[in-house]
């Protein structure tokens, strides 16, 4: 019995390959200095719908229906959010434990999102070179998300590795911001049309970086 | 009586007539009262010797708006602007009135006159230029404020003026007059200032004591404006009869400005003084709307009795020395504004609106030529002569405005691009009505930061505001016009929290259908007056006691022993439950909004409330599986075989 009244999305409805649904995390946005301007891009981007977690749940209360009903719209699906903890901020997880049910997301029945897309396109305060086994955090990125890649794996899904961007708290300074956008924008065009050598991605410990080599130009 | 009537249907008709199209042609409503005095007086003589009484009447008009200016005012704001005030008008006046005595002498004056014509040239007309910058909503920018310092400064100029022009006095007029003036020169020269001064109360009085009378009305002024007039004000605004506020109102001004007259200062001057101080008081936003008719009338009235004296025969008999004159008075003034907007560095556009708004002579122009003129200063006929250049260069001061219309400001946009400065503050929050309700608002609002304008129609009530230190205003919130005055136009919210519910919907309707951008959020009692609200197009509307209710039984099922999250997930899934079902309901109420006869409603209403109690009595679990998802566990043995 479902006593929601019934929400229609007015999502973007873009007739590409693989509609993109971006779930932006950040608690502050008005303090963020690189994720703000990310969710911003993505949103010009026809055929890419970005969701404001936070915005949109500032309780925390999620509505389940609502949000299995996008990842069924959508083809390929973004964590956008800081590194908080090695992990997702809170709401993302809160998301993770509500939306992907049994039956819908894993479980016998649970084929909802089998062959998606999945990645996490995240900022981290410390530098690249401290996130390895000698390195201050011991672990490389792609390690540290492991729970993230495990669950996607679970759920059917194609991973892939994350979108980073590290020592984010000095990215604006020292002017690195706009490559990081410029890069991004180039990654969700070219996974929506459907661009993007998966298999070779797929190999790598972080997505950006060597980006054009992987993507095949119109 | 049938004479006054046919002089008030004169004056209206000029006015309406005259006034739209002076607007419609871009001129501004000054320039339309001033040619309809022209009409009605010097051209189809329908008005005649009179004028000049209803003038003197009509400088209450002048005295009201510098009432209303002083409002806009608080002392503050006024220190903040002292170097603009003491600087640019101090210079102001010393330059214009040096640069014209000089022409004056070169045109072979005697040097007293001359330094008397330039005094009184030095001044402009506060009348015209603010009337003129507030319709053009020029006033808040930098060459609006900068005139806005120059004018107060002339206005308060006029003091000591009035004190030094009788030292001016021509030997030899003095020795003409002698015989007319031996019996009370000094109740002769305050006749100009107003009827009462065969009252003053310092005429004949020895300097020092002069001095003392004037301070100490000045004083009376200050300490009855701070202490006085609020408790007055709160009495008469306890009996609820609005006439009689609007009546104390006038009674203090009209007061204010009798005592000034009565001791040979400008009544601008006090009543502005008065504005100031009550500029903080709750009641300034009642005080401004119940003015400003009276004012727009009475500065309207004044405008068109400048137009009606000008004396066409001296005019037309003497029209290139007039007309040079006047040019010749605007052309200096304007080129020390000019100056003095340099070394202030105005902006390119604000040079341009301070110079041409300021470069005409004032009403007190006319009150300082009949001053000087019976103070022996100046002869009748050079007298009658320059208070026709004044006139003239009042009447040319819209067609200034004209230029900077038509020639200056199209320069704008390649000229600057942005003024980073003059960016106004974000409009304000106006919350209407500060009971139990609206002071949460409130307080939310203001510790986020949020300026707030709060009305209130209970004195006792703004009074409680004022002992914790929150702003508020005295007045009627479903008024337009007080409304207005708290600035509803550039408003972002209005937050309706007034007890009378009625009212509070025509509140919202009026809001949203005069001022669409301004988002309404309101206070409901009850859904039916939710789907009233919402119908008036209310963006929000929240019933007061559900949240409330809500948490106050959430707290009851902790206390039954339910675990505190789990109440929650009850309280939300209630909460959507409920919400949905008014989404619902407002639909069919919207059809036929009488709720007693509207079955469809009744019925849905019923069926709502049936699938609640279904959901909690005899399917309670699936309430809480509902609320559950996603925290519970999935079936044994599901987890083997997945994958």
């Amino acid at each position: 019995m479902t006593l929601e009244p019934h929400r229609t999305d007015t999502e973007d409805q873009h007739p590409s390959a693989r509609p993109i649904l971006v779930l932006y995390a950040h608690p502050s946005p008005d303090r963020s200095e690189v994720n703000r301007h990310l969710a911003e891009a993505a949103t010009s981007i026809p055929g890419v719908n970005l969701v404001d977690l936070y915005g949109e749940y500032p309780d925390y209360g999620i509505d389940v229906d609502r949000e299995q009903a996008r990842l069924l719209a959508h083809e390929v699906i973004v964590f956008l959010h800081p590194l908080y903890w090695y992990s997702t901020p809170a709401i993302l997880k809160e998301w993770q434990d509500l939306v992907l049910e049994h039956g819908f997301a894993y479980g016998t029945e649970g084929t909802a999102l089998h062959g998606k897309v999945f990645f996490s396109a995240l900022t981290a305060g410390g530098p690249e070179l401290a996130y390895r086994a000698e390195g201050f955090h011991h672990f490389s990125i792609r390690e540290l998300l492991n729970p993230l890649e495990q669950s996607a794996h679970l759920c059917g899904m194609v991973y892939l590795p994350p979108f980073a961007l590290f020592s984010a708290r000095t990215a604006v300074e020292e002017g690195r911001l706009d490559a990081h956008i410029l890069e991004w924008v180039d990654l969700l065009k070219a996974l929506r049309d459907d661009r993007l050598d998966i298999s070779r991605a797929q190999q790598l410990p972080k997505l950006n970086g060597e980006l054009s080599a992987l993507i095949r130009q119109e | 009586m049938d004479g006054m009537l046919f002089r008030l249907f004169v004056y209206l008709c000029a006015a309406v007539i005259a006034v739209p199209i002076a607007k419609r042609l871009g001129l501004g409503s000054v320039l339309g009262y001033l040619i309809a005095g022209i009409v009605i007086g010097p051209l189809l003589g329908l008005v005649g010797s009179e004028t000049s009484e209803i003038q003197h009447f009509a400088e209450l008009g002048v005295v009201m708006m510098l009432f209303l200016i002083g409002l806009e005012l608080d002392p503050s704001t006024l220190w903040a602007m002292r170097t603009r005030l003491l600087g640019m008008g101090g210079l102001q006046v010393a330059l214009s009135a040096a640069l014209i005595a000089l022409a004056a002498l070169a045109l072979g004056t005697d040097w007293r006159l001359a330094l008397a014509v330039g005094l009184i040239f030095s001044l402009s007309s506060t009348a015209i230029v603010m009337q003129t910058l507030t319709e053009k909503g020029l006033s808040g920018t930098q060459g609006g404020r900068s005139s806005f310092s120059v004018l107060l400064f002339q206005d308060i100029a006029l003091v000591p003026l009035l004190a030094l022009l009788p030292l001016l006095a021509s030997p030899e007029l003095l020795l003409i007059d002698a015989d007319a003036l031996v019996h009370a020169p000094q109740a002769a020269g305050s006749e100009t200032l107003a009827h009462a001064a065969e009252m003053s109360l310092v005429a004949g009085l020895p300097g020092w004591a002069h001095g003392l009378v004037v301070l100490g009305a000045i004083a009376s002024v200050l300490l009855g404006g701070h202490f006085l007039s609020r408790p007055l004000l709160r009495f008469v605004a306890e009996s609820r009869l609005r006439e009689i506020f609007t009546a104390a109102v006038l009674l203090l001004v009209v007061a204010i400005a009798l005592l000034m007259t009565l001791v040979d200062l400008s009544p601008a001057l006090g009543t502005f003084i008065a504005g100031v101080i009550l500029a903080n008081s709750e009641f300034r936003h009642e005080l401004e709307s119940d003015i400003e008719p009276f004012k727009g009338l009475l500065l309207g009235l004044f405008f068109i009795t400048v137009g009606a004296g000008i004396d066409f025969e001296i005019l037309f008999g003497d029209f290139a020395t007039v007309l040079g004159l006047t040019i010749g008075v605007i052309l200096l003034k304007g080129c020390v504004l000019f100056g003095l907007a340099r070394l202030f560095r105005l902006k390119t556009m604000d040079r341009w609106l301070f110079t041409l708004g300021l470069a005409q002579a004032g009403e007190f122009g006319f009150v300082l030529l009949n001053f000087s003129m019976s103070n022996s200063v100046i002869a009748m006929e050079d007298a009658k002569l320059l208070s026709l250049v004044v006139a003239l260069s009042m009447l040319l001061t819209p067609a200034l405005f004209v230029i900077y219309d038509r020639l200056i400001l199209p320069h704008k946009s390649r000229a600057e691009p942005a003024d980073a400065d003059e960016i106004d503050e974000q409009g304000p929050v106006i919350i209407a009505g500060i009971g139990r309700f609206g002071q949460i608002v409130n307080r939310l609002l203001i510790a986020s930061g949020i300026r707030t304008v709060v009305l209130d129609h209970e004195a006792s009530q703004i009074e409680t505001q004022h002992r914790f230190g929150i702003k508020s205003f005295f007045g009627d919130a479903t008024r337009p016009d007080l409304l207005r005055a708290a600035g509803i136009e550039e408003a972002q919210l209005l937050i309706v929290a007034i007890d009378d519910r009625d009212r509070a919907v025509q509140l919202v309707e009026y809001v949203k259908r005069r001022y669409p951008s301004v988002k309404v959020l309101a206070r409901a009692f009850d859904v039916n007056h939710l789907y009233l609200l919402r119908k008036a197009g209310a963006d929000v509307a929240l019933r007061e006691v559900f949240d409330a209710s809500l948490r106050l039984s959430a707290e009851a099922l902790k206390q039954l022993g339910m675990h505190a999250f789990k109440v929650e997930k009850m309280a939300r899934a209630f909460r959507r439950h409920d919400e949905a079902g008014l989404d619902q309901l407002y639909e069919l109420w919207d059809e036929h909004p009488d709720v007693a006869k509207n079955r469809a409603l009744l019925a849905r209403a019923r069926e709502h409330r049936e699938t609640l109690a279904v959901l909690m009595e005899t399917d309670r679990l699936q309430l809480h599986d509902r609320t559950e998802r996603g925290w519970t566990p999935p079936p044994k043995g599901a987890q083997a075989s997945s994958k």
